[in-house]
């Protein structure tokens, strides 16, 4: 830090052109010009796919496929909705989804809190040890266990009488295998938000008298709601968006995630020569529109979760 | 020691019922502990094992087949002689260098202008979650389409522009689908990485820059005495993400090419024989070398910071 401030000041030098060229008006112009031209370009390049998107969404299935394409609807339709949203496979493939992602979201942030008012709140030997192996987890390359796991979802005999019931194929294997990358991360970031919290709230619950398990659930939960809904919608958007282990462990049609339903789209007017793109489309605005808003709306909630999961990583 | 007179037997008294409140303490918080950690070892750990004891075996998906028995470094040597392999291991390296280099130069340009005070700053922060909101095979089915051989974007714009003569094959073509592949993941994950940097941005005290303008250092001056070093423990760690995330690519190459053998990833390599050929043991072989090569980028990275820091 020193090194760069004294850098900074041994090259000392009278106003530049630059500075000069900004004092007046014309030439403030020119020299904000570029930095808007960039910031444009950023921009269109962020949100341009997106835009493509709801124009082929909001195209008829015919004009799709006519050239030269148009860039703008000019006969807007919500004919490929109606088709995906009437879709049994597509509706099917959204409650799969949200109730896998649902569940994986409401366990991690259940068992993910107790751990996290244990390593935010107490102090004892080991503790780093299981952050780090928390913080490891969540970068664990989880292709390195498909293959034991879609042998344990087959079923297996562990000892007497019982065995491991048999998943593969049900949203349960899913749920299971789900669990690696959310409840780490989860664990990780509520510890963030309990280390936060002043001490003075336990204590004085303490003094009255309160259990530690009172304290949690009473004082803390409470105070780190905010990041409890942030993390849930981070670990939801994360479940929600997972395709290997999908891909992987589910075979029939009526168990597909939307992801995987998304690839396999054949809407009701799709053959097998072309794809029924105006469909897929459709289907996407429907499955990113949620998340999109739901990000825009926690935004400087996710931010700060998603660095404290990073930055100070 | 010197004096004796003092007495000792009070704060040993009160050491000894701070330790027993210690170890209480202790207790519960390892209770509070367990159901996440016996999750961990039922979902991980356990597995974990499971992979590297299957791939000393024969284990096949459909069991009955064949029995399982062990076969010694058999699936390793496998693996190690494929082509097949080998040609995925340089292409996931080149996917990574390629994605990971572009996303970090533009994230770190988008981060810059972000960082500046401007009308609209909000708005841009906001802008650039919604990439990273999209699902990947999501992501990878818009672009799909966006660079479809007639009626994709990509082509018609180009062709107008006059920036390429022709309508191209972006992803069947050989030639330019490892970039297609790469331009995808850099559109969905160049403004995340911006996002990381711009939080490594706003710790640098403002003035430092104060300084540096009273003293008339250029902002390319500043930019490289003061912000380039600062920003280092946030440009590493958004490096280490990065790097371990493109190295397990799966999803964009499924989208793009499915099982296509010259566009295999690892991921995909790995996948394919478990689920695909059903050949387990083989697979965890192939997921083991897969971890020792994101185990390698660990070291050099943990290393390279170790060396940064003295």
């Amino acid at each position: 830090m020193s090194t760069a401030a004294e850098g900074a000041r041994t090259v000392a030098r009278p106003a530049s052109r630059a500075v000069r060229l900004r004092r007046n008006p014309v030439g403030r112009l020119l020299w904000k010009l570029p930095f808007w031209i960039l910031v444009a370009l950023i921009f269109i390049y962020a949100l341009f796919p997106f835009y493509w998107v709801l124009r082929s969404a909001f195209t008829p299935e015919v004009q799709l496929f006519n050239t030269p394409i148009s860039y703008f609807p000019h006969h807007p339709t919500l004919e490929n909705f109606r088709e995906v949203l009437t879709s049994s496979f597509f509706r099917r493939a959204l409650l799969n989804s949200t109730i896998v992602a649902g569940s994986v979201t409401l366990i991690s942030l259940a068992v993910g809190s107790v751990a996290a008012y244990a390593l935010g709140r107490f102090r004892f030997r080991g503790k780093s040890a299981v952050l780090y192996a928390m913080l490891s987890m969540t970068i664990f390359p989880q292709i390195a266990i498909l293959g034991a796991l879609y042998t344990m979802f087959t079923g297996f005999h562990i000892a007497g009488p019982i065995d491991f019931p048999k998943l593969y194929d049900t949203p349960w294997a899913l749920i299971f295998s789900y669990l690696i990358f959310t409840l780490p991360f989860t664990v990780w970031v509520l510890t963030g938000f309990m280390r936060a919290l002043p001490a003075d709230l336990e204590e004085a619950a303490y003094v009255d008298g309160a259990t530690p398990l009172q304290v949690f659930y009473k004082v803390l939960l409470p105070l780190i709601a905010p990041g409890l809904v942030t993390t849930g919608l981070l670990a939801f958007i994360a479940a929600w968006n997972e395709f290997l282990f999908a891909q992987s462990f589910i075979q029939s049609q009526n168990h597909y995630t939307v992801p995987v339903a998304i690839l396999t789209f054949q809407g009701a007017s799709g053959n097998a020569f072309q794809t029924p793109w105006g469909q897929i489309m459709a289907a996407t605005v429907v499955v990113t529109v949620p998340l999109i808003a739901a990000t825009l709306l926690l935004q400087k909630r996710i931010l700060a979760g998603l660095t404290a999961g990073a930055v100070k990583g | 020691m010197s004096s004796v007179a003092t007495p000792a037997p009070a704060p040993r008294r009160r050491r000894r019922r701070r330790t027993k409140l210690q170890r209480r303490q202790t207790r519960l918080a390892w209770l509070l502990l367990v159901p996440s950690l016996a999750i961990v070892a039922l979902v991980a750990a356990y597995p974990l094992a499971k992979t590297i004891y299957q791939s000393f075996t024969n284990q096949q998906f459909l069991a009955g087949l064949e029995p399982t028995k062990w076969i010694g470094l058999e699936n390793y040597r496998t693996v190690w002689h494929d082509p097949a392999w080998k040609h995925a291991v340089i292409l996931t390296l080149k996917f990574t260098v390629i994605t990971v280099s572009f996303e970090f130069l533009l994230g770190l340009i988008i981060a810059l202008v972000v960082n500046s005070k401007f009308r609209g700053r909000g708005v841009m922060r906001a802008v650039m979650l919604v990439p990273w909101a999209i699902p990947t095979v999501v992501a990878a089915q818009m672009w799909k389409w966006m660079l479809d051989d007639t009626f994709g974007v990509v082509n018609d714009f180009g062709v107008r522009a006059h920036l390429i003569a022709h309508s191209h094959a972006w992803i069947s073509n050989p030639s330019t689908s490892l970039g297609s592949a790469c331009a995808v993941d850099i559109w969905k994950t160049t403004p995340f990485v911006a996002l990381l940097l711009l939080a490594g941005l706003q710790v640098i005290p403002q003035d430092l820059y104060e300084a540096a303008d009273v003293d008339g250092a250029s902002k390319l001056q500043q930019f490289w005495r003061i912000t380039l070093p600062l920003l280092k423990p946030a440009i590493l760690v958004t490096l280490v993400f990065r790097t371990l995330d493109a190295l397990r690519v799966f999803d964009i190459f499924y989208v793009f090419f499915g099982n296509r053998l010259d566009t295999q990833t690892m991921a995909i390599y790995i996948q394919s024989t478990i689920v695909g050929d059903g050949n387990v043991g083989l697979g965890a072989a192939a997921s083991i070398f897969m971890f020792l090569i994101i185990a390698l980028f660990v070291v050099i990275y943990v290393t390279f910071m170790r060396v940064n820091e003295e």
